[in-house]
């Protein structure tokens, strides 16, 4: 049994006022909108980051009592790991219809700092706090330093995946960054340096903003109004908590991820039409681009020049403008999906990807420590 | 390995206090000696330290020994913006010590001379309750292997 994703939508983004569970309320109401079905249809639920009982609290504020949930945390990557969760529920008949929801505050709450969340009990609190790193972006940082110090490469080539989001950002009115005017390799090497390499134009924004998707079975999709996006396969992988634990730090899960979601879906990365990665930084991107197979470890830096992850490039990436300029709220990996799936019915306007069939999201939590693939494709016409 | 012994303290809060599977680790320091926990049963070496050993799994035996030999820096980030109030800039690096461990540590020097894969020796900052921090620095005689990208 297949799973198709049948509703999405976003909630309000940018400086919003509203709080989280208001603005996860309303991707949920639009999604199931859209979806052509309603509260009431919905036994399962899925979302993260509203407090630590996150399921019971969205349940409780939308006034439903779901048969299944999950509250798996993993950062970045949970919204793609509830794919794979859901579509296990929904064969194995625990539920019907899923929705996977999410909604933050944290630009209105001023709640993002640049310190760590290290948990006083964990081995982190005393052997990597005490250096200061900033969490995550020195994390990222180190990364990116040793990624272009293996392959001889410059900061241009992290500039270039911050170009090419604000250039499909200019054709998306919903980005936060819609009318900021195009940015420059040049612009985004002068910014200023948070965490080198990394300056702060090699950043995600912060934003508020939220979502949902409805799932369902591919079989029920078929009788409801919107075209359905299946879920052909998914793959996942956790490696470290601390940027000390791995040996190398380049040789991250997003590998076993993307390698499990391809064997699993029987397509390959250049079967994709659409890539929607994880851009909470520059490097996550080149990172994952080589994860997924699209080029061998050290290609990103060619495969993203010269505007080929642009608008007209051979390799549509984030075409929503991504987390560096679309928006950033928190945790991004269900925006992926959801541009994903608006690719794939053909509703992107000026950024549309011509006849895309297939698309792929990749999702990345913590400190490159969670890691988890969805391949999506258009559902046949009847 | 033993290090230099500065006057130099740990600017930004100190670290977590040490637990009942740590106290061995930061005891050590407070002689100036840098360890690592070594497992009997596969001859493996980790850090932090564990309950078992994440090599083989093995439970038994596990105990903190000195380290000797060179370290090197795997890489490093130059922070601009504090999260808690310290001097800016300052450096975080990614040491492997020879025993194969990777510590997160501060690195002292100039950051603009700092290169992946320079060696690097070990230098102690003081911490108020007696415990030492580990850091790094350049080894003095080593040249820069490349230029800045």
């Amino acid at each position: 049994m297949t799973a198709a994703i049948v509703g999405a939508a976003t909630s309000d983004l940018g400086v919003t006022g509203l709080p989280a569970l208001a603005l996860l309320a309303q991707g949920v109401t639009r999604a199931l909108a859209d979806a052509g079905l309603a509260l009431s249809d919905v036994d399962g639920l899925a979302t993260a980051g509203t407090g630590r009982f996150a399921a019971t609290q969205a349940a409780d504020y939308l006034g439903i009592r779901p048969a299944w949930t999950d509250s798996t945390f993993a950062g970045g990557s949970a919204f793609e790991m509830y794919v794979a969760r859901a579509a296990q529920a929904l064969a194995s008949g625990q539920c019907r219809t899923v929705v996977i929801a999410y909604g933050s505050d944290q630009r209105s709450a001023r709640r993002r700092s640049l310190t760590g969340p290290y948990d006083a009990a964990s081995p982190e609190a005393q052997f990597e706090a005490p250096a200061g790193p900033l969490f995550p972006a020195s994390h990222y940082a180190l990364a990116a330093r040793r990624y272009l110090h293996v392959h001889g490469l410059g900061r241009r080539v992290l500039a270039e995946v911050a170009v090419a989001a604000r250039a499909w950002a200019l054709l998306n009115p919903e980005a936060y960054r819609h009318t900021a005017g195009p940015l420059t390799v040049e612009q985004v090497l002068a910014a200023p340096m948070l965490s080198s390499p990394l300056t702060t134009a090699d950043c995600c924004l912060v934003t508020d903003g939220g979502g949902a998707l409805v799932l369902t079975t591919a079989e029920r999709a078929r009788d409801l109004p919107r075209p359905g996006v299946l879920v052909l396969g998914y793959g996942e992988a956790t490696s470290h908590a601390g940027s000390a634990g791995p040996a190398d730090l380049l040789d991250t899960g997003a590998r076993a991820a993307a390698d499990r979601a391809w064997a699993a879906s029987g397509l390959g990365p250049h079967d994709m039409d659409v890539v929607q990665v994880y851009d909470s930084f520059t490097i996550t991107t080149l990172l994952s681009l080589e994860a997924l197979g699209l080029c061998p470890p050290g290609g990103a830096g060619a495969l993203v020049a010269d505007g080929r992850i642009g608008p007209g490039g051979e390799l549509p990436l984030n075409t929503s403008g991504g987390g560096l300029s679309y928006g950033h709220p928190g945790m991004f990996g269900l925006f992926l999906l959801i541009e994903a799936v608006r690719q794939l019915r053909g509703e992107c306007g000026a950024r549309q990807v011509p006849g895309a069939r297939t698309a792929v999201a990749h999702g990345t939590g913590g400190i490159l420590s969670t890691h988890a693939t969805v391949v999506l494709a258009r559902q046949d016409t009847r | 390995m033993s290090g230099t012994t500065g006057a130099s303290s740990l600017p930004g809060p100190p670290p977590a206090p040490a637990d009942a599977v740590t106290e061995a680790f930061w005891q050590a320091t407070r002689e100036g000696t840098l360890s690592v926990q070594h497992c009997p049963a596969c001859g493996g070496h980790q850090h932090p330290p564990r309950v078992l050993c994440v090599h083989c799994g093995g439970i038994d035996g596990l105990r903190q020994v000195p380290v000797r030999g060179a370290a090197v820096l795997d890489s490093f980030t130059t922070v601009h913006r504090a999260p808690d109030g310290r001097a800016v800039p300052y450096t975080v690096g990614r040491v492997r010590l020879a025993a194969g461990p990777v510590l997160l540590v501060p690195v002292l020097g100039d950051p603009d001379s700092f290169r992946c894969d320079q060696p690097v020796r070990l230098v102690w900052l003081s911490l108020p309750d007696g415990r030492r921090q580990p850091a790094f620095t350049p080894a003095p005689d080593a040249p820069p292997d490349e230029p800045e990208p």
